[in-house]
């Protein structure tokens, strides 16, 4: 039995590596891709459901997910004499046998508010410099595509976003400066959002009212992996008199 | 009227063993660096492992108790008095109403531990009383104590009959923290997923030489002063990282990832610090030394399973004591 699972990673589209002693990661490549991120959340929401025996959390990334466990608990509860990591392994690779291509998940779709003024874009400037392009055309390519949500991480609430088309993507810049909340970034080909106050090197564009972090809701965070997001235009004067009517 | 602060310090927080279940959205487990210490201080005072405590950085805050109440302090040794007299660590004390608790001198280690019988009266914030500084959330009103916040309790006990007229009263026994005959600066490590990114000549020097930990070095990471060296220096597209991820950075400089971590990252992941020797790293400050020694994902359990049979004799034995201290006096 334990061969054949293993022999199933081994023949598989994943890979199964650990995180210290209390986690591991299901792994399916260093890439960015829409297919491959899909199946992501869709474990995910799997797991959430349907937690593993001594589950702490699972965390879903770009293009892998990352399950924490009780390494105490499980001592307690295998009664075999086997090594805690390896019985995780076993787990792991039965639960990969499911078939995870043809589930849907739901998502939410949320337009969000941008003002793209110079007073909040502090290097739309320099981004239409490097890249030849009207401020007015950096723009209308941000606010003319839906992004998929990848996953949130760094901050609380961080959506990372992609992808933005190649025209104005930019690398990050070397240097992180203090980023005000409701900020809206490019790094490469991936766009965000800083929900807080932080230090930061992604190049801002504009700024949302949202509030994409608050922390006495119930759900805290505005945005989850898989949404797909949407940006559109507002004058500063519609940012500075944006009422969320939603909630 | 509880425990007041009537000087603020560089950097004391609420924290408990963290904040688990909410990664998916970016938000960290935050929590006590010292993790051991952090148990072992509610247990000599009778609370459970996950009660609020308060991290205590030098130079600290100074806090004063305007209740009786019993304490205990342990972690970091910052010279701790009550009304100007010593007191020690690992060591449930009672103190009298009015008293002030004070860290007068640096002697070692990096983060003090303070729980209170009494328990300290803060919310908790998805289902954990840390602070996270960054969501300005969790902890007292989200941020660091400051002079003239008041934290109540809430609960209340009478100790007059064992304080009599004296400041305070030290109870007769001291926890055993010594569990693991380490050397305390020989942090065990496990190759993490890019650990054969690295040199030949990098492996050797990460497991044979020492690292002093950089100015850079507080609840986020640590900074390592000494140089690395990849074999390739591909991007990785971000994944899950944690408290003892240890990360190398393009420039050759290694960073190990603590309690207020961010989730996720890009960088490759040469190693990962033990579990139960991440207290050892969390007592550390900048200038100091350490050596990394290389174990497996097996031995690692074994000492995690150790350590816990150790915190739950103590636990045990703490209990015990506290019960027949309060019958004896009865």
């Amino acid at each position: 039995m334990i061969n054949f699972i293993e022999e199933m990673e081994s023949n598989s589209s994943y890979r199964i590596f650990f995180v210290g002693d209390s986690a591991a990661t299901i792994d399916f490549g260093n890439v960015i891709d829409e297919s491959i991120n899909k199946k992501v959340i869709v474990l995910f929401n799997r797991l959430s459901q349907h937690p593993l025996l001594g589950m702490i959390e699972a965390i879903p990334a770009y293009s892998s997910i990352t399950i924490y466990f009780n390494v105490i608990l499980l001592r307690k509860k295998i009664s075999t004499q086997k090594v805690i990591h390896e019985w995780i392994r076993t787990e792991l690779n039965k639960l990969m046998r499911n078939d995870f291509d043809n589930i849907q998940n739901s998502s939410n779709f949320v337009r969000v508010p941008v003002c793209y003024e110079n007073e909040f874009a502090t290097d739309l400037k320099s981004i239409a410099e490097q890249k030849n392009i009207s401020s007015e055309e950096i723009i209308r390519l941000h606010s003319s595509k839906q992004y998929r949500v990848y996953m949130l991480g760094f901050l609380p609430g961080f959506a990372y976003m992609g992808e933005v088309q190649d025209l104005i993507a930019v690398p990050r810049k070397a240097q992180p400066r203090p980023i005000a909340a409701g900020s809206v970034g490019i790094a490469g080909r991936q766009t965000g959002i800083y929900p807080v106050n932080s230090p930061g090197g992604w190049q801002i564009i504009g700024r949302t009212p949202l509030k994409m972090f608050d922390k006495d809701k119930n759900e805290p965070c505005l945005l989850k992996a898989g949404d797909h997001v949407e940006f559109y235009s507002i004058s500063k004067d519609e940012f500075e008199n944006y009422q969320d009517w939603s909630t | 009227m509880s425990l007041r602060i009537i000087k603020t310090g560089v950097l004391d927080t609420i924290q408990d063993l963290g904040r688990y279940g909410y990664q998916h959205l970016g938000i960290n487990p935050g929590g006590a660096m010292d993790r051991f210490a952090a148990q072992t201080v509610n247990m000599l005072v009778g609370n459970n492992i996950d009660e609020a405590i308060i991290e205590i950085h030098f130079p600290a805050s100074i806090f004063l108790f305007e209740r009786e109440t019993m304490i205990a302090i342990g972690g970091a040794d910052f010279s701790a008095t009550v009304n100007g007299e010593d007191i020690p660590s690992w060591q449930p004390i009672i103190i009298a109403k009015n008293s002030i608790l004070q860290f007068q001198k640096w002697k070692h280690g990096a983060r003090c531990y303070l729980a209170v019988r009494e328990k300290l009266s803060i919310q908790k914030w998805l289902n954990s009383y840390s602070t996270n500084i960054k969501a300005e959330s969790g902890g007292f009103n989200g941020r660091v104590l400051q002079k003239d916040d008041v934290i109540f309790f809430r609960e209340k006990n009478d100790y007059k009959d064992f304080l009599m007229d004296r400041d305070f009263f030290i109870l007769p026994w001291k926890a055993d923290i010594s569990w693991n005959n380490v050397p305390i600066d020989r942090i065990a490590i496990i190759p993490g997923n890019e650990w054969d990114w690295l040199t030949e000549e990098s492996k050797n020097k990460f497991l044979k030489e020492s690292f002093v930990i950089g100015s850079s070095a507080d609840r986020m990471g640590y900074r390592l002063q000494g140089m690395l060296k990849a074999k390739e220096n591909s991007e990785l597209v971000s994944s899950v990282v944690g408290f003892g991820t240890v990360q190398l950075l393009p420039n050759g400089e290694l960073i190990v990832l603590m309690a207020d971590h961010q989730t996720t990252g890009g960088y490759p992941r040469i190693a990962y610090i033990v579990s139960v020797h991440l207290p050892l790293l969390a007592q550390k400050r900048p200038g100091d030394k350490i050596y990394f020694r290389l174990t497996d994902q097996g031995h690692s359990e074994n000492l995690l399973f150790e350590q816990h049979q150790h915190l739950l004799q103590l636990q045990n034995a703490c209990k015990f004591k506290l019960e027949e201290f309060f019958e004896c006096y009865q």
